[in-house]
């Protein structure tokens, strides 16, 4: 069970946002990268957020860039999970290849602040500050395979290749 | 049943039928990356332990968004880029001699190949007929290693579209009057599929354009059937053996076709800060612009300088603005040097930058100041996307921006002749 407070954003939260090209020579230092984190969502969000804690956005969550350094930096920041409406495509494979859950549910009913938990197996978010239920879509099964070995790396070591058709 | 274009690359990479839906492990014809998303795969890749490279001739890093590098760091990450290329055997494009998708496009893609690059707009590679598609670090570390990767085969949108441009409307007008259409998630997943009279006349610099955009509408390829305009561009790249004919089958299934009427369309420009967010050039009136930024693997072309010079030829920019031109190439360079182009933009008070990213990415060579308005031929206008979040890029076509730097002010070009 995944457990931790709402950071709630928008809708086409681009990976601009996330971690901004202007800060591109900080990417082989990720440590210091990832004290920008969302910087240019909401500048407080790195020094608010805590282990556990995750990351509620709207529509097409990390339109943008392949930068696999936006769900890097976001794992970086304790964030245990990614809820959106929708995610952009790299991002959402990015997140996976990073053993970063990335989760579609309706995420309209979570407000700023909510207590959350997360239930992977079942597939359902609990909102505990509302007391609501929401399911969240199930992951693809090739994928869970990678989530499950923590990410995409480690998967490709262990199996030495795709063992997903 | 009948194959979308993206089913019959696919399939034929494959040697079996498959069909929208369905996940596969493909091999990859191409593989590469660029000098910001390199540095993580080479350290993916060294840190993993895989061993060789599957095919060294075709795994390719790219240094073109720091080009040359501003600031140490980003020195010191083309240093690791260069000798993971030395030790390894991989091909290196070094600083100066352009953009990945416009190189990959001149000197590596062929029709019907796979092409994954970590780099979102990979997808420009789709105009000649290949299946390519922008990746994260890690992906493209294990194509490096295993020579394949893994899809689920897309879905497929066609846009179907007839009749002729008018004067100074371009392919980038359309891609961007798509995109407000469908919006910037209206592909996601799918493959965007292009045809129809206007899309076999256009020429190959009008197909990358639209093909380099159609990941911001989402999709995970932009694809056009290949025909005798791709086997003229291999053939004036020395590639003509590489030619091959691939289209999509009469009776394809499609998710959803729409239909374009090109003589219907007019100069298209996105507004902050979203790609989504069009309206039409001469509904800007007076909105002021700083800066004219005129280059970008969307529209950093010959035949975008072409049409820029045309508008700027014995003219002065305004005051008000200044004008960064920035070739996709070296080639493009040098063409548009012999052209005379290079001299149009300079005596009209431009500036011209080395081949490269330039200020596209926010990294240098042109990043804005707090609360000034960019006008860029580029494909991108998020928040802080030319390095600063205080600022605001529209985009639009060369003709756009042409038109745009002689008044300082978002311009229709039909209005300037
Ligand atoms: S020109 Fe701009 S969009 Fe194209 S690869 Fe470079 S940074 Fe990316």
């Amino acid at each position: 069970m995944l457990k931790g407070k709402a950071f709630k954003f928008g809708d086409d939260i681009s990976t601009d946002l996330i971690v901004p090209g202007r800060l591109v020579h900080l990417r082989s230092n990720l440590p210091e990268l990832a004290k920008h984190v969302l910087e240019d969502a909401d500048p407080t969000f790195a020094a608010r957020v805590k282990p556990g804690d995750f990351v509620v956005g709207g529509n097409n969550f990390g339109l943008g860039s392949s930068r696999e350094h936006a769900p890097i930096v976001i794992k970086m920041a304790g964030v245990s999970a990614v809820l959106a409406k929708s995610f952009a495509r790299i991002f959402f494979r990015n997140a996976i290849n990073r053993g970063l859950p990335v989760l579609i549910c309706d995420t309209d009913q979570i407000k700023e602040g909510d207590e959350l938990e997360v239930d992977m197996e079942a597939g359902i978010v609990h909102d505990v500050t509302n007391d609501v239920n929401l399911t969240f879509k199930p992951i693809p099964k090739a994928m869970l395979a990678i989530l499950d070995e923590g990410g995409l790396i480690p998967y490709i070591q262990k199996y030495g290749d795709f063992k997903i058709e | 049943m009948g194959k979308t274009l993206a089913e019959k690359i696919l399939s034929q990479k494959l040697g079996r039928d498959v069909s929208a839906g369905e996940i596969v492990v493909s091999p990859v014809d191409l593989a590469f990356v660029q000098d910001t998303t390199g540095p993580l795969t080479v350290r993916e890749y060294q840190a993993s332990g895989f061993g060789a490279i599957a095919d060294k001739r075709r795994s390719v890093l790219f240094l073109d968004h720091a080009a040359p590098s501003p600031n140490a760091q980003l020195s010191t990450d083309h240093l690791l880029l260069r000798s993971f290329a030395r030790d390894t055997g991989c091909v290196i494009s070094d600083v100066g001699a352009g953009v990945c998708h416009q190189i990959v496009a001149e000197s590596m893609a062929r029709p019907g190949d796979i092409v994954v690059g970590a780099d979102s707009h990979t997808v420009t590679a789709g105009a000649m007929g290949a299946f390519a598609t922008g990746m994260g670090s890690s992906d493209v570390a294990v194509a490096f290693a295993l020579g394949k990767t893994w899809f689920r085969v897309p879905e497929t949108i066609k846009i179907e579209v007839k009749n002729k441009f008018q004067q100074f409307v371009t392919a980038k007008d359309l891609i961007l009057h798509v995109i407000g259409m469908i919006g910037a998630d209206g592909a996601t997943y799918k493959a965007l599929e292009f045809g129809g009279k206007t899309v076999e006349s256009m020429s190959m610099s009008g197909r990358l354009t639209i093909a380099n955009m159609a990941v911001e509408a989402g999709a995970k390829i932009g694809v056009f059937p290949s025909d005798q305009t791709t086997e003229k561009m291999l053939r004036e790249m020395g590639r003509a053996e590489q030619y091959r004919s691939i289209s999509p089958d009469k009776d394809a299934v499609y998710e959803r076709v729409i239909e374009i009427d090109a003589s219907e369309l007019e100069p298209t420009v996105s507004r902050p800060h979203t790609v989504d967010n069009t309206v039409l050039a001469k509904d800007l009136k007076g909105v002021r612009i700083h800066q004219v930024f005129l280059g970008t693997c969307t529209n950093g072309r010959l035949e975008d300088f072409a049409l820029a010079a045309s508008i700027l030829r014995n003219k002065k920019i305004s005051p008000d603005t200044r004008l960064v031109v920035a070739p996709a190439s070296k080639r493009v360079l040098l063409q548009a040097m012999d052209a005379g182009y290079m001299r149009i933009f300079i005596e009209a008070g431009g500036m011209i930058l080395p081949p490269g990213c330039g200020a596209c990415l926010g990294v240098h060579q042109g990043v804005l100041g707090d609360g000034e308005a960019c006008l860029s031929t580029a494909n991108r206008n998020f928040k802080g996307r030319m390095g600063n979040p205080n600022s605001f890029v529209y985009l639009g076509s060369p003709a756009t921006a042409a038109a745009t730097a002689l008044t300082g002010m978002v311009t229709d070009p039909r209005e300037v002749l």
